[in-house]
C-alpha cells in the first residue's frame, strides 16, 4: 500500500491537466496536493482498506468471503487482474468488466442478495458504497503494472467493436455522442479540458490508467461505471443501468486505446 | 479564430461536394446489436425518455459517417434541415439580450435529475466565447466575440443566425452544435433572446 501511495503521490506531482483559472474545484485540488504530500491522506486509500475487508469478509447464505472469486487470473489472484479487464470469462459465457463479475461471484460464490449492493452502487454522504470500495481495493493491486486489454476472444473483439459504435452514436434532445465530447483535440467544455478518447494514444492511456479515482467535488471514490453513467447524465440521455453490457462495451472500447498505460490508482481529480 | 474555423469548414465541405470519400466509416456492428445494447442499459427508462434516443435520419447518418458524410448525404442533411427550422410568424427576430445571456449561461435542464418546470438553458458559454467579461467558456465552438459587430448588425446575419441557434445542422451537415429549436429544448422567445444577445449593440457580445 505504501509503494501504491508513493506513486500516486508522484503522479499528482507530475501535474494535472493545468488549467490556469481561478475555479473553485481547481483551487480544491490545489488544497488536495498539498494533503497528499502527506502520504496517509490520499481519501482514496480510506476506500481501499475498506475493500480489502469487504474481499476478506464472510457473507451471503453460503456465509463465505470473496477470496476465490476469479478475476481472469485465477481464483482469488488480484495482481495485475483489473489491467486485463473488461474480459471474457467462460464460466459466465460473456465478456465482464470487474463490476459486472464482482456481482456475478457475490451472487455465484456468496449467494449474497446483489439488490442492496447494487442501491449503493454510488456512495453519497452517509452512504458507502461496496463497490466503489471494493473497486477500489482490486484495482490498486494493479498498480504500476500497463494496461494489457484482452483481445484474444472472439467476443472481446465483438465487444470493442459495439463500444466502438456506441462511442459515435448521437442522440437525444442535444444530438450528443461521446465523439461530441472526445475526439477533438484540445477542446473543452467551459473549462474543462475533454481527453480524446476515439484513438490510441497518451490523452486515452492517462485517462483510462487514473480511473477509479478520489473525485474531489463528490467525496468519492468513482469507477467507470460511475464516470460514464455521468457523462450520459450529462448528454441528456436517460439513466443509465449499473453493471449493463452496453457500459462494459464502451469500458473495452476506451482500454482497447488506452493500452500501455501505467496504472496508478486511486488517483485524485476534480 | 472566427475566421480560420469558418475556412476549415468551408474546406471541410468542399471536400464533401467534390465527393470524396468518408474519411471515417462505422465499424462492422450489426446495428441490431447496437439498438439491443442501447435497450439493455436504458430499457428501463420511462418510454417518453426512451422516445428521446431513438435516433432520426440525420443522427442515423452522422454515426454511421462519424460526421463527416459524404457529398450526398450531407446535401441531404442541409435540405432535410432547413425545411425543419421555422422561423418566427411575426417576422421579428431579435428579443432581449439581457434574457439572451441568462439563457446562454445556463446549462440548466434535459438531465434525467432536472426538473422540467424550471427554465431551460441554451449553454452556449460550454462551447462558445460569447463576452469579454466571462472567463469560463469552452472552445468547442468559434468564438462569438463581436458577432453583431462584425456582420455590421446586418439583418440577414441576424436570421442566419435565428436559423442557427433554432437547427444548426440546416448550416452544417452533422455539427456537434446541438439543434436546439428544432429538439424543442429553446423556444421562439429564448432563441430570439439569444440572436439579441449576438446582434444587439448594447449585448456584452458586442462591447
Ligand atoms: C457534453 C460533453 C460530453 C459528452 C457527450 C461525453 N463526455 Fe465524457 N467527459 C466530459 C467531461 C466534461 C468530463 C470531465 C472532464 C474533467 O473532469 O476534467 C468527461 C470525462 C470523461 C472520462 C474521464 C476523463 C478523465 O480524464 O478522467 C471518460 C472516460 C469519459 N468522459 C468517457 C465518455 C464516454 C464513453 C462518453 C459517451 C458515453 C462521454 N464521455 C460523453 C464531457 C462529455
Ligand atoms: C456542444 C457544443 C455547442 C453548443 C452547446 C453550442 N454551440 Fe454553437 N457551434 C458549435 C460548433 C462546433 C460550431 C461550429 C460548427 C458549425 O458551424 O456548426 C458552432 C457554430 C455556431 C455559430 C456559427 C458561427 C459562425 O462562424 O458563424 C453560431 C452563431 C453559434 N454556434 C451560436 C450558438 C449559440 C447562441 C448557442 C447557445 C444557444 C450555441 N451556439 C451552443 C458548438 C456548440
Amino acid at each position: 500500500m505504501l509503494a501504491g501511495i508513493v506513486t500516486a503521490v508522484a503522479i499528482l506531482a507530475a501535474g494535472f491537466p493545468a488549467l490556469a483559472q481561478q475555479d473553485e474545484t481547481e483551487k480544491e485540488i490545489e488544497r488536495y496536493r498539498a494533503m497528499i504530500s502527506d502520504p496517509f491522506s490520499n481519501p482514496g486509500f480510506l476506500f481501499v482498506d475498506r475493500g480489502e475487508a469487504l474481499w476478506k469478509e464472510a457473507r451471503g447464505e453460503k456465509k463465505v468471503s470473496l477470496e476465490t472469486c476469479d478475476l481472469g487470473e485465477g481464483a482469488g489472484k488480484l495482481e495485475g487482474a483489473f489491467a486485463k479487464l473488461p474480459r471474457y470469462f467462460a464460466d459466465a459465457d460473456k465478456v465482464m468488466d470487474l463490476e459486472q463479475r464482482l456481482l456475478w461471484c457475490m451472487e455465484k460464490i456468496q449467494a449474497l442478495d446483489t439488490k442492496d449492493i447494487v442501491k449503493r452502487k454510488f456512495g453519497r454522504p452517509g452512504v458507502t458504497s461496496d463497490m466503489q470500495d471494493l473497486v477500489a481495493f482490486i484495482a490498486n493491486k494493479s498498480i504500476g503494472m500497463k494496461i494489457t486489454p484482452e483481445v484474444s476472444h472472439p467476443k472481446e473483439q465483438e465487444m470493442v467493436v459495439l463500444g466502438e459504435a456506441l462511442f459515435f452514436r448521437r442522440g437525444g434532445q442535444w444530438d450528443f455522442s461521446c465523439a461530441t465530447c472526445h475526439e477533438a483535440t484540445g477542446q473543452r467544455i467551459r473549462l474543462q479540458a475533454l481527453p480524446v478518447l476515439s484513438k490510441p494514444g497518451p490523452a486515452a492511456q492517462a485517462t483510462m490508467a487514473t480511473w477509479p479515482t478520489y473525485r474531489v467535488s463528490q467525496s468519492q471514490v468513482r469507477t467507470m461505471q460511475h464516470r460514464l453513467w455521468d457523462c450520459y447524465w450529462q448528454m441528456r440521455w436517460p439513466d443509465a443501468q449499473y453493471g449493463a453490457d452496453a457500459i462494459t462495451a464502451l469500458t473495452a472500447y476506451l482500454v482497447k486505446n488506452a493500452a500501455g498505460g501505467e496504472i496508478q490508482v486511486p488517483s485524485i481529480k476534480r | 479564430m472566427r475566421h480560420m474555423i469558418k475556412a476549415v469548414g468551408s474546406l471541410a465541405l468542399g471536400g464533401l461536394l467534390l465527393g470524396q470519400p468518408a474519411l471515417a466509416q462505422s465499424p462492422k456492428v450489426d446495428p441490431a446489436t447496437v439498438e439491443a445494447a442501447v435497450k439493455g442499459v436504458f430499457g428501463h427508462a420511462p418510454a417518453e425518455w426512451q422516445q428521446r434516443i431513438v435516433q432520426d435520419e440525420t443522427q442515423k447518418a452522422c454515426s454511421l459517417y462519424r460526421n463527416q458524410p459524404p457529398a450526398d448525404v450531407a446535401t441531404a442533411i442541409t435540405e432535410r434541415e432547413t425545411k425543419n427550422v421555422v422561423l418566427p410568424a411575426d417576422g421579428k427576430l431579435l428579443g432581449d439580450w439581457k434574457s439572451g445571456e441568462k439563457i446562454a449561461q445556463s446549462g440548466y435542464g434535459g438531465r434525467h435529475t432536472d426538473d422540467p418546470k424550471l427554465p431551460l438553458g441554451g449553454n452556449c458559454y460550454a462551447c462558445h466565447q460569447l463576452s469579454k467579461s466571462e472567463l469560463s467558456f469552452g472552445t468547442m465552438g468559434p468564438s462569438l466575440l463581436e458577432y453583431g459587430k462584425i456582420r455590421k448588425y446586418g439583418a440577414d446575419d441576424a436570421k442566419a443566425a435565428y436559423i442557427k441557434i433554432y437547427n444548426a445542422q440546416a448550416v452544417f451537415p452533422c455539427s456537434n452544435m446541438p439543434r436546439l429549436g428544432h429538439n424543442k429544448h429553446l423556444n421562439e422567445q429564448q432563441i430570439k433572446d439569444l440572436v439579441a444577445l449576438l446582434f444587439d449593440q448594447e449585448s456584452p457580445v458586442n462591447k
